[in-house]
């Protein structure tokens, strides 16, 4: 079971908090963002960068998990480097979320019945159909990837690449 | 005739000309060879160190005796490295400086190249912001960033990298006047509501004390922070940082706070029913065991720097700006009531708890110090170096002034003292500047007396040597049943012979009867720097003390008889 996995099926998941970050798109601007959570203990669970709708500026999106008394301080931290323009603590609030993850999957033609149910039901799609594997495409919300993963663990998963969680405030409420 | 294109060697230095800039400390190296030859058509001085982490704390005691951003030229590779502490001591002290180190072409950047070091990522955890330059385009951009973000809001040091490509390469670049920075806000101005919480917390304080710290010299907020202890009848408390920020002979001036301040300023700080910092940082070296720090006082604090607040101590009310804009937003909306009996108080604890010495025994440290404070009025700039000298300079040598005490305190930087007392002599050249060091961090930078000696500098370093590392040995003898390990500087060299082999007038202090008379003389020499040795007993210690992690309550104000528990807290 990896660390992230233990901490949400312990009493620790009120630990992982959602972070966005507006960044100047600068060389160094991920190393500097990456130091301000290593220099205090905290542990990055995930993190999706790409560009922002204005150029020469990015997105971050962070999941962390941590001290939550000293978040505070972090973020304030974070939103104090020269080339981040702003820092939200989105834990907590009704930020719409979403992540993607692609599973590889070793199967025979007599597992490939059952495996096509369960990727029916997430409402997920075969992208790769191969003779020996396929790879099934899956969006939403975390803990439906996590309970899609968990149903295909009895087959035999040989690669699984999530893409980290990605979120917006709603409404007129800044990401 | 068609002029010719400026290099971005030659842009980067017409640049610095627009800054203002009127030295620069630094050591040259071969990948920044291009920028030191446009240093020779400028009226810029170059001032060639010994050692680039002279140059830094050369620019660091330039800067805190001024204000303005000090600047750093040195070269790639162990030129830059070699800079880092420096860094680090400006980073923990809130001192703008701009370091412009030299980096090998840009074709061979993350290939090994000849003193190649990738300075910035080194560097990412002291700077307040870096760069490494890419383009000749963004030299002049680039030039004025470096010296906005040192010089503004809660000041620090930024490094720029500049690639021998680009530095020989032409720049067409205009100079730069305006800045694009989006991610950077410069505080001013404190909330109408924290403004009118804190006044009434003010108003209602009988027991109230101001901590004053390094944002009231940086934001020169002296006279509205004093006219607000006058009018509120609150006595004032300095951190070592914030010596000088307010008149420390002021009659409500209780001195130096925390772990080796006066005991009257521990006492009246544990007794305040209302403390308020500005400018500081509640440092651990004032506040010990932070869960039982004050927790009969209301606390008040200003910052420039958000990320300040709720760090250390949780206040009941923060206010987020400039020092002396919020001192003086808060002058008119206080109404002070009446502080008499609490003012009584402190000054009974001021006559029972002086700071005291002895004056038998052999020569004290304690006496050297006292006396200089006495022989120099105030007159001096002080600089110290780390170490017992350091907190009994910060004890003995009251400070009237802003930027007249030069002392490295987050960082502890032992070999600061001396050259930031050149930095300092350059910035400042009519005062005399006294560079107050120990016998252990002198020999970490004392290459630097050459470049005192060459400049004719109103320098005068006075050797507190004990011939330890005497803070530690203080731990050791406290706190670890005097098993001394890794403190004694058997082996030092004549200091009074090491300081006439750089040509320079040095001076030995050996008694007690001797101190007046030396000082004095010292004081009168201007015929350049001097150096005078105080040759001190070797086992002294530094009280009051209180131990690392303990409370203020807990204070040792003189030798203990009995056997001391280890400290907790950190160092």
């Amino acid at each position: 079971m990896t660390a992230a996995a233990e901490l949400i099926d312990g009493d620790e998941s009120l630990n992982f908090h959602r972070i966005s970050l507006y960044v100047k798109n600068e060389p160094g601007v991920l190393a500097r963002v990456a130091m301000v959570f290593s220099r205090r203990g905290y542990n990055i669970e995930s993190l999706v960068v790409n560009s922002a709708a204005r150029s020469g500026y990015s997105r971050m999106t962070i999941t962390s998990s941590g001290d939550p008394t000293i978040l505070e301080q972090m973020i304030k931290q974070l939103a104090k480097l020269i080339d981040v323009v702003h820092a939200i603590d989105h834990t907590g609030d009704e930020a719409y979320e979403t992540e993607i993850a692609l599973i590889k999957l070793k199967c025979d033609s007599e597992a490939r019945h059952e495996i096509l149910q369960i990727v029916e039901h997430f409402g997920a799609k075969v992208v790769d159909f191969g003779r020996q594997s396929l790879v099934v495409r899956v969006y939403g919300s975390s803990e439906k990837l996590d309970a899609i993963r968990n149903l295909l663990a009895k087959f035999e998963i040989s690669e699984i690449v999530r893409s980290g969680k990605i979120l917006m405030a709603r409404g007129g409420a800044t990401t | 005739m068609s002029e010719r294109v400026p290099t971005g060697a030659e842009k980067l230095i017409e640049a610095l000309e627009a800054e203002g800039v009127e030295y620069i400390f630094g050591l040259s190296g071969g990948a920044a060879i291009p920028i030191f030859d446009a240093l020779v058509d400028s009226p810029i001085q170059l001032i060639l160190t010994r050692h680039e982490q002279g140059a830094t704390h050369m620019a660091d005691g330039y800067a805190r005796a001024t204000g303005r951003p000090g600047v750093v030229l040195v070269t790639s590779g162990p030129g830059a490295t070699n800079t880092v502490t420096g860094l680090l001591t400006a980073h923990m002290d809130s001192v703008p400086i701009v370091v412009i180190t030299g980096q090998c072409v840009t074709d061979m950047l993350g290939k090994d190249g000849f003193q190649e070091a990738d300075v910035t990522s080194i560097t990412y955890a002291v700077v307040k912001h870096s760069y490494l330059v890419r383009r000749g385009a963004d030299i002049p951009r680039i030039a004025r960033e470096a010296f906005y973000i040192a010089a503004t809001g809660r000041p620090g040091p930024v490094l720029v990298d500049i690639p021998k490509d680009i530095s020989q390469g032409p720049c067409e670049a205009p100079l730069c006047v305006d800045v694009d920075l989006p991610g950077y806000a410069v505080p001013c101005h404190g909330s109408p509501d924290s403004l009118e919480e804190a006044a009434a917390l003010l108003s209602n304080a009988k027991r109230p004390i101001l901590l004053t710290g390094h944002g009231v010299v940086i934001a020169e907020a002296s006279k509205a922070v004093t006219l607000l202890a006058e009018r509120l009848g609150a006595p004032m408390v300095t951190t070592l940082l914030g010596k000088g920020g307010t008149d420390e002979t002021h009659p409500l001036h209780l001195g130096m706070l925390g772990m080796h301040g006066t005991a009257y300023a521990n006492k009246a700080t544990d007794a305040a029913d209302l403390i308020m910092s500005i400018g500081s940082r509640w440092d651990d070296r004032i506040t010990g065991k932070l869960d039982e720090f004050c927790l009969g006082a209301r606390k008040i604090h200003v910052d420039i720097d958000p990320s300040e607040f709720n760090k250390m101590v949780v206040p009941d009310v923060c206010i987020q700006g400039d020092a002396r804009v919020v001192t003086e937003e808060l002058l008119p909306l206080v109404e002070p009531s009446d502080t008499s009996a609490w003012l009584s108080q402190v000054e009974e604890w001021r006559k029972k708890y002086p700071l005291k010495y002895r004056k038998q025994g052999g020569l004290r440290a304690q006496h050297v110090l006292d006396r200089l404070d006495a022989i120099t009025q105030g007159r001096a700039i002080m600089s110290t170096d780390v170490g017992q000298h350091q907190m009994w300079a910060a004890q003995f040598c009251k400070v009237t002034d802003s930027r007249n005490w030069l002392s490295s305190g987050g960082a502890g930087t032992m070999g600061f003292g001396l050259p930031a007392a050149i930095g300092a002599a350059f910035a400042r050249p009519d005062q005399d500047v006294w560079a107050i060091v120990g016998d252990g961090g002198f020999q970490m930078t004392q290459a630097e007396l050459a470049t005192a000696a060459i400049h004719k500098l109103r320098v005068k370093c006075l050797i507190i040597n004990n011939n330890y590392l005497g803070m530690v040995r203080q731990w050791q003898e406290l706190f670890f049943e005097n098993r001394l390990s890794g403190v004694d500087l058997e082996g030092n060299p004549d200091f009074v012979k090491l300081a006439q082999a750089y040509g320079i007038k040095a001076f030995r202090i050996k008694r007690p009867g001797d101190v007046d008379r030396i000082l004095q003389q010292a004081d009168a020499y201007d015929e350049g720097p001097c150096v005078v040795v105080a040759e001190v007993v070797k086992e002294d210690n530094v009280f009051p003390f209180i131990p690392a992690g303990a409370t203020l309550s807990d204070m040792i104000i003189e030798m203990p008889t009995g056997k001391l528990a280890k400290p907790t807290g950190s160092t």
